[in-house]
């Protein structure tokens, strides 16, 4: 089965002053349709970038990501804006809200984007699986962290993506609520068959992808399977 | 792209910002209100012309001359036909015998039934109907009030004496404000002391005719205006004073636009600078939208029809508050106007102003929204992602610029008695933006590079606010630069055009002038002065006299080659003098004066002023022969002066030497000096008490009067300005208000590591009054050049700066601006700190 998200030789640098800092050097792996794949590794590591750079956020120095079959290096801004509105979910760790729109119309905007006609329907339903049917018409502001995530996984799968891309999901919720939010987006990832790519410092959660990929100072240095990647692979 | 989700977003997106949005949107409002206010005036103007163009002249033709008509004209005249009403104006002494006052008065005997148009309005209504037949006078209002007069009184013109019938409220061709300057006294024609015409008097002849046949008087004048010109008599039509109006008021219009253009132009960068920190607001909202696949166009979409939106408001409430503004302007020209304007609602003024406050409102705020695209979608992941590229690397930045100075051109040029006039406005306005600007940028720079890193903590940080990331330096260094410069400019002027006329009439100047003395009056007059205990500062005789021909060539000879271009020059009255030295006001430019000429001599020197020298198209050389009451003197034009005509005194187009003209025909004119209005009134009222045809002017009240009449025209312009000004302030609270967001985080940042409240206020005080002085002081120093521009070019006099002025707008622009700081950002130190920083403003 061909990957959805394919890396190869990817490297980032930046200037700063008259210095060149590498930042991602020379990194390639793949993940391959409802893989889960932990990305970790210290402050600095690359991981955020990585991320960046396989959601199409960023563009590389060296390298290519093809993701969902298409080749990012080579797309416009506005058609990277495109693939991502039809094959991506993001969840990031300040939730990012738009917080101007209730939660029932952050759910709705990548749908409504599409043009598409039961945005309001999908939302609502997602709203309601993420348990925030009572919460619809509140603000942002109005929503405590773990609410607040609630509605970003809710945007986040409402067009039904290919890819999850996640950055540090929990990082801003206590435990209990941060274990919540766990089990929301492996049980919506599970039931809707999406490839789940996240970027973390927590190993806990690491270990409930099948896949941790660790990067140091911008290279891999390891890339293996989890028991529950290894169960996976055995069932499939 | 323009689907119904953009609107549905720009709605939603500016949610909890609405009343933002509206702060801002005022300043669009003021400008938009001001334009529609003034073109519908305008427009409204201009119909007032045309109705008004009859009762202007009061009648259908006016003949006029300033000698009595010949024969030639007064048979031309019979043979015309129609109502006829006769009239003689000239300057002559009023005396109020009640008072013992005595005026300079501009006075009208008047035979007949003009004006045959329009009214000449009184107090009570009825005496202009019977002054006439009563033999009784009409007096001015401004006079009236001036010295106390009531009706029933009495006035002296001359010899001859007259009850006063009424009260002259208004009368056709002239404002009020002519009337302060030269207030009319009203008498019968056949009622004139003949005495007062006589030689050397400067009376007006002119005759109103009204045609009830309805024949065409422009066709008429065209046949008759030749053998007018020829025999030196002038002609006004309904039509001429029509054009002659269009043309003052089409100036004045011109100049109002130019305020309204201003506050537009305020408005406009009032918006750009709002929408640029709302924008910067909205940066995680455009990432997040651009992230889950909001293409660029869209999102800036989004953002432009908020803007589109907010400058239909901004145009509709403009355009509402312009319609009621406009009552007002009327009443606030009420002195330059010689009729009513009516009010009546202009609909193409309104769309017009609701266009122009559509059309800047998005295009300046497409300024700071072209830079959406930019956003990255990488901010979600990162908050400090710096944009991968300037507005000045874009060139649609550079296209929306361009769309505005073009805009901004064609406006200035439109609105401008000559294209050049316009590019040279909109040229110069240009400059002082740049300038503006340009100094923010100095400051900004000169605070980081030479920081005074010794200073109290609280004014290093008020001071490092001036550049740091999303500092306001240069929206209120515009904002508040700009009206600094405005009010300055105008104090500027003012104070210099009046500085002119205190050196005109300085300590050791004259400043009473006794003129039209006969030559056997002149000893008894300096006697009155002797008695009086003032001085004789000067006698200066005058004799009157007419050019006949230039090198030779007859003025008839030149009136009839169409080659020839005949001036006022060439055709009017001269008013001479003799004299073997040059005034304080004088400087020869060319030649060499020559004060003494043989009596004998067939050719005399001669200086002439350089104006009319250009008029004449002469030089140095050339000869000029004059007509003096029937004899002729050829003048050799020996020099060539420069005048400076702002100086009050005896100033002359010719001066002739001694030795050619002590025989001619001639008055003269005694100046004299009194220390206080009580020695200057009893003067006047003893020399023309005993010769009545001598007339007073007493400098001091020429000087008040001036006052008087500039202080009315620099209210109209301070009230236009006030537009500007208002805009201004609207662009610098809204400017408070969007940085206080910044600072608010600042200063709770600041409270939670322990600044105390007044350490926190402190730090906004300094802040503030270091912008508040830098733009108060720019705007000054660029009000200086634009003062010493008008001065040297326009005025041509000396630029006095207004210094009192200069030192309050320094201390009142920065307290202003501190005291609108601390208002707006008043109760920032009373939030909880976890309030501000849990937020995500």
């Amino acid at each position: 089965m061909a990957p959805v998200l394919s890396v190869h030789h990817l490297t980032k640098t930046y200037r700063s002053g008259t210095r060149t800092l590498t930042v991602l050097d020379d990194v390639s792996f793949d993940v391959r349709p409802g893989e889960t794949c932990a990305v970790v590794g210290p402050s600095g590591s690359g991981k955020t970038t990585l991320l960046g750079l396989c959601a199409g956020l960023d563009r590389s120095s060296d390298g290519t990501v093809d993701l969902c079959g298409h080749r990012l290096n080579d797309m416009s801004e506005d058609a990277l804006a495109r693939l991502r509105n039809q094959e991506v979910g993001f969840i990031f760790q300040t939730f990012q809200l738009i917080p101007t729109l209730t939660a029932l119309e952050n759910v709705m905007v990548p749908s409504e984007l599409r043009g598409d006609r039961s945005a309001r329907e999908r939302a609502l339903e997602l709203l309601r699986q993420v348990g925030l049917e009572d919460r619809t018409t509140h603000y942002p502001t109005q929503l405590s962290g773990g609410e607040q995530q609630r509605v970003a996984i809710a945007r986040a799968f409402i067009n039904r993506p290919t890819v999850l891309f996640a950055d540090e999901p929990t990082g801003n919720l206590d435990a209990d609520t941060g274990a919540t939010i766990e089990d929301l987006i492996f049980d919506l990832n599970e039931t809707r068959g999406t490839t789940l790519v996240m970027v973390t410092h927590n190993l806990d959660l690491a270990g409930r992808t099948g896949r941790i990929i660790s990067l140091r100072g911008g290279e891999i240095v390891s890339d293996e399977s989890t028991k529950i990647g290894d169960m996976r692979s055995a069932v499939s | 792209m323009w689907d119904s989700w953009i609107f549905k977003m720009a709605w939603r997106d500016s949610r909890g910002s609405r009343r933002q949005l509206s702060l801002f949107l005022s300043s669009m409002i003021v400008g938009v209100a001001a334009l529609v206010a003034i073109t519908s005036f305008g427009q409204n103007l201009e119909r007032a012309i045309d109705d008004e163009a009859k009762a202007l002249l009061g009648a259908d033709l006016i003949i006029e001359a300033d000698e009595p008509f010949g024969a030639e004209t007064e048979a031309l005249m019979d043979s015309l036909g129609g109502e006829q009403s006769r009239r003689v104006s000239f300057a002559s002494m009023a005396y109020f015998s009640t008072t013992e006052d005595t005026r300079l008065a501009n006075v009208r005997g008047i035979e007949g039934g003009y004006p045959f148009y329009g009214s000449v309005e009184t107090t009570p209504p009825e005496a202009s109907n019977t002054y006439l037949a009563d033999g009784h006078a009409l007096v001015d209002a401004s006079l009236m009030q001036q010295y106390g007069i009531e009706v029933g009184d009495s006035v002296s013109v001359g010899r001859n004496t007259y009850a006063i019938a009424g009260r002259l409220d208004k009368k056709p061709r002239e404002n009020e404000l002519m009337a302060v300057f030269s207030p009319s006294v009203y008498i019968p024609l056949a009622g004139v002391d003949s005495t007062l015409l006589g030689m050397g008097s400067r009376a007006e002849y002119d005759v109103a005719f009204r045609f009830d046949d309805g024949r065409d008087v422009e066709a008429l004048v065209d046949e008759i205006g030749p053998r007018l010109r020829e025999n030196d008599v002038g002609f006004d039509t309904v039509e001429e004073v029509r054009e002659d109006w269009d043309e003052i008021l089409t100036n004045l219009y011109r100049f109002l636009s130019v305020v309204a253009f201003i506050a537009v132009l305020l408005g406009g960068i009032g918006v750009a600078s709002a929408i640029h920190v709302y924008i910067r607001r909205r940066l995680s909202t455009i990432a997040v939208l651009r992230c889950v696949g909001a293409v660029a166009g869209r999102t800036f979409a989004i953002y432009a029809v908020q803007a589109a939106v907010m400058g239909l408001i901004g145009g509709l409430i403009g355009a509402v508050l312009g319609i009621g503004i406009q009552v007002f302007v009327p009443f606030v020209l009420s002195d330059f106007l010689p009729f009513d304007v009516p009010f009546t609602l202009v609909w193409g003024a309104v769309a017009g102003g609701l266009a122009l406050g559509v059309g800047a409102t998005v295009l300046f705020a497409l300024l700071p929204l072209v830079s959406i695209r930019r956003i990255s979608p990488l901010l979600t992941l990162r908050a400090t992602v710096t944009q991968e590229a300037s507005d000045v690397r874009d060139p649609l930045w550079w296209g929306v610029l361009a769309v505005i100075a073009v805009g901004m051109t064609a406006f200035a040029v439109s609105n401008a008695p000559a294209p050049e006039v316009g590019l040279g406005y909109a040229g110069g306005l240009a400059a002082v933006f740049a300038a503006l600007l340009g100094v923010a940028r100095l400051i900004m720079w000169a605070t980081r590079r030479f920081f005074p890193t010794g200073w109290a903590y609280t004014w290093r940080q008020g001071l490092a606010n001036l550049f740091r990331p999303n500092n306001q330096t240069s929206t209120l260094m515009l904002s508040l630069g700009l009206g600094t410069f405005l009010i300055a400019t105008l104090f500027g002027v003012q104070r210099t055009l009046l500085g002119q006329i205190e050196i005109a009439g300085g300590s050791e100047r004259p400043n009473i002038v006794l003129f039209d003395i006969q030559p056997d009056e002149i000893d008894a007059v300096m006697e009155i002065v002797d008695e009086n205990g003032l001085p004789v500062v000067a006698r200066v005789p005058i004799v009157t006299m007419r050019l006949s021909a230039v090198n030779g060539r007859s003025i008839e000879a030149m009136r009839e080659d169409s080659t020839v271009d005949l001036s006022w020059a060439h055709r009017r009255e001269y008013r001479s003098t003799y004299r073997d030295y040059l005034n304080e006001s004088e400087r020869v430019i060319e030649g060499e004066f020559i004060g003494e000429t043989d009596p004998e001599e067939d050719v005399v020197p001669i200086s002439l002023e350089e104006e009319i020298a250009g008029r004449l198209d002469v030089g140095i050389g050339d000869t000029l022969t004059w007509d003096v009451q029937g004899y002729e003197v050829i003048g050799r034009v020996a020099s060539i002066r420069h005048v400076d005509w702002q100086r009050i005194g005896t100033n002359f187009f010719v001066v002739f030497p001694n030795g050619v003209l002590e025989e001619a025909p001639q008055f003269l004119v005694l100046l004299s000096r009194a220390e206080d209005t009580a020695a200057s009134a009893r003067l006047q009222r003893d020399v023309v008490r005993a010769f009545p045809s001598v007339s007073a002017i007493d400098l001091s009240l020429v000087l008040s009067t001036f006052d008087a009449i500039f202080s009315r025209v620099s209210f109209v312009v301070r009230f236009m300005a006030s537009f500007s000004i208002l805009t201004g302030l609207i662009v610098l609270i809204g400017a408070v208000v969007v940085s206080r967001v910044q600072r608010t985080r600042e200063s709770v940042l600041l409270k939670t590591l322990g600044a105390s409240r007044r350490q926190v206020v402190r730090i906004m005080i300094v802040e503030y009054l270091f912008l508040g002085f830098f733009a108060a002081l720019t705007g000054l120093v660029l009000s200086f050049a634009s003062g010493w521009g008008f001065a040297a070019l326009v005025f041509e006099t000396t630029y006095r700066p207004d210094l009192s002025a200069v030192v309050a707008m320094l201390v009142v622009v920065p307290v202003l601006t501190v005291a609108i700081g601390l208002i707006s950002g008043r109760g920032i130190y009373k939030r909880p700190p976890l309030d501000v920083l849990r937020a995500d403003v």
